[in-house]
């Protein structure tokens, strides 16, 4: 049993490329009593605060009492396997979920000091400062260019030259300039998957949020596209706090700051990727990012 | 285990696709069969007279149907306006609003139970609500009886083509911060555009062709329309009328009307079907 378990974590740590000393790495064998270094840190001034948040469908509760910061400007990564409510959670940050009369949120979550889950908080307010990207990319029925402008349209008033001035550079923010610049009018939908990820992203980007959610951004692409937008979220996070939602381990660990692991509704754990990757707290986390379940 | 046999599987196959393929000839001749006939009787009636001279009196040579052509035209019009915008909102509130709401439930049903009602009753309705207290025929009670078909058509098509829309389009629109109604109007219609487009040609393809509700409303005309209130002439009636006379002159005059009404429908028909395959593009 233990050597299975070696051998998984070797090929792990392979495509892992964390930096830490491969004897600290290989952390299979049984550690029973974890030094007190190793707690995850506490983020000081999180941009965001869950609280004992719970979320309901119906009547079946899908997050049981969430607690969680997420630290402004960095890369917060949410792991965990299909059905343990990773984007059941951030689908609160921008109430999304009110689109469906059965779900429901309690608790609170604090953005920038407001708990956003109360009923009188501006939905519009918080949708422009909390972006968000979904898994299959989505662009809507109209011409690149319209479809960055739709959101600027949205929330501004401007002249025509600032509102192409506003689309060139979210286009450029999206690493996506150089492929449309000559295809402006042509229907968002026509291009390449990967292009249309970046398309979204660059929407989003364009009524400058503060925040991006990002669902499984690039499980329905292929792994040149999903380099592309990797790239992107880490020049991306030094102006934006991005919560990403992901089921490939190697992709959390290479581009998130923090990680936190999800099992039926429940954080197990939190902290600093490398932690998490390398001395996880929980046998839980350790057995799912080993790969021996989920 | 014994191996089967493939042959009795293989002759079974071959008669399912005998039977089908006959049963679709079949389809396929009468329709065949009955465009023929159409446009052979109908053909010899279409001169110039045909489209702009008003009925000439029984027994009399000449005479055409443009008084019919122009009343059909007026009620069609008028019944797209009042029924199109009611429908499609309506449409709008199923997909959209009330897709999992009780009322939505109710309404939906009422739509589906409107859909089966058969034309002659609606027809009657109108008339003891539109004509009975009035006294006397009207053209715009034609109009509301086809309005009244035509609305549970274009609510389910307009709904089952915003249902279509994959709600993550919706989810994408309002994560912008763009509020319900803008993202209705500006995303969802616009990605089902031209299935909403179709199913509107198709609801006045149905109705251009309706007759019973008519009959107790517009009824028909020898005059040319001039009000609203009185009766119109239309080309249905106008068919049912002639094609029961006995003089030659009127029922070749009928079928050359129904020549007209097969053309307009099988026209709107490929408007809509060269709409869908723009859309799919």
């Amino acid at each position: 049993m233990s050597e299975i378990t070696m051998e998984t974590n070797q090929v792990n740590d392979r495509s892992i490329d964390l930096s830490a000393p491969d004897d600290q790495v290989r952390f299979i064998t049984k550690v029973p009593d974890r030094p007190r270094d190793m707690e995850p840190q506490t983020i000081v001034e999180p941009k965001i605060s869950v609280r004992n948040l719970d979320f309901y469908y119906g009547s079946y509760r899908a997050l049981k009492g969430n607690d969680l910061d997420i630290a402004a400007n960095k890369v917060t990564a949410i792991i965990g396997p299909s059905g343990c409510g990773k984007s059941t959670h951030i689908r609160v940050y921008n109430r999304i979920y009110e689109l469906y009369r059965e779900q429901r949120a309690s608790g609170e979550v604090i953005l920038d000091g407001e708990n956003i889950l109360a009923p009188r908080y501006d939905l519009i307010k918080l949708r422009k400062k909390v972006g968000m990207i979904f898994q299959k990319p989505t662009p809507f029925p109209m011409t690149v260019f319209d479809n960055v402008a739709y959101g600027l349209k949205l929330h501004y008033k401007m002249s025509r030259g600032e509102l192409a001035a506003r689309v060139e550079k979210a286009l450029r923010d999206a690493a996506l300039w150089a492929e449309v610049k000559d295809k402006l009018n042509e229907p968002g939908t026509a291009l390449s998957g990967g292009q249309q990820q970046r398309l979204v992203i660059a929407r989003a980007i364009a009524v400058q949020p503060e925040v991006l959610l990002m669902d499984e951004p690039t499980s329905a692409i292929d792994p040149v596209a999903t380099a592309k937008i990797e790239e992107l979220v880490e020049q991306l996070k030094e102006q934006y706090t991005i919560v990403i939602v992901t089921h490939n381990m190697q992709q959390a660990a290479r581009i998130s700051d923090y990680t936190a692991f999800f099992y039926e509704g429940e954080i197990v754990e939190f902290g600093p990727t490398k932690t998490i990757f390398t001395k996880p707290a929980k046998k839980q986390t350790e057995d799912y990012i080993t790969g021996r379940f989920g | 285990m014994i191996e089967r046999n493939a042959a009795p599987r293989k002759i079974v196959d071959l008669l399912v696709k005998v039977l089908s393929s006959f049963a679709a000839l079949i389809g396929i001749f009468f329709l065949g069969w009955i465009l023929l006939v159409v446009v052979q009787k109908g053909s010899a009636a279409i001169n110039w007279e045909f489209f702009t001279a008003l009925p000439a009196p029984p027994g009399i040579e000449g005479g055409g149907v443009a008084n019919a052509l122009v009343g059909t035209l007026i009620i069609t019009i008028i019944a797209t306006v009042l029924g199109v915008p009611i429908g499609a909102l309506a449409g709008v509130y199923l997909s959209e609003f009330g897709r999992s709401t009780r009322f939505g439930a109710l309404v939906r049903f009422n739509i589906n139970v409107l859909m089966g009602v058969p034309s002659i009753i609606v027809g009657l309705f109108v008339y003891t609500m539109l004509v009975k207290p009035v006294q006397h025929f009207s053209g715009y009670a034609g109009a509301v009886s086809l309005a009244i078909i035509m609305l549970p058509v274009v609510a389910r098509t307009t709904e089952d083509m915003l249902t279509l829309v994959p709600n993550a389009l919706r989810e994408s629109a309002l994560a912008l911060g763009a509020p319900r109604w803008k993202v209705t109007l500006n995303v969802v219609f616009r990605a089902a555009k031209s299935g909403m487009i179709t199913g509107t040609l198709l609801a006045v393809a149905r109705i251009s062709g309706e007759t019973a509700p008519l009959l107790f409303t517009a009824l028909n005309s020898p005059f040319w329309p001039e009000s609203l209130a009185q009766p119109m002439a239309n080309l249905t009636v106008t068919i049912f009328n002639y094609a029961m006379s006995p003089f030659a002159v009127w029922q070749q005059i009928a079928w050359g009307a129904s020549l007209i009404i097969m053309a307009a429908v099988l026209a709107l028909n490929l408007l809509a079907r060269v709409g869908m395959s723009g859309g799919r593009k």
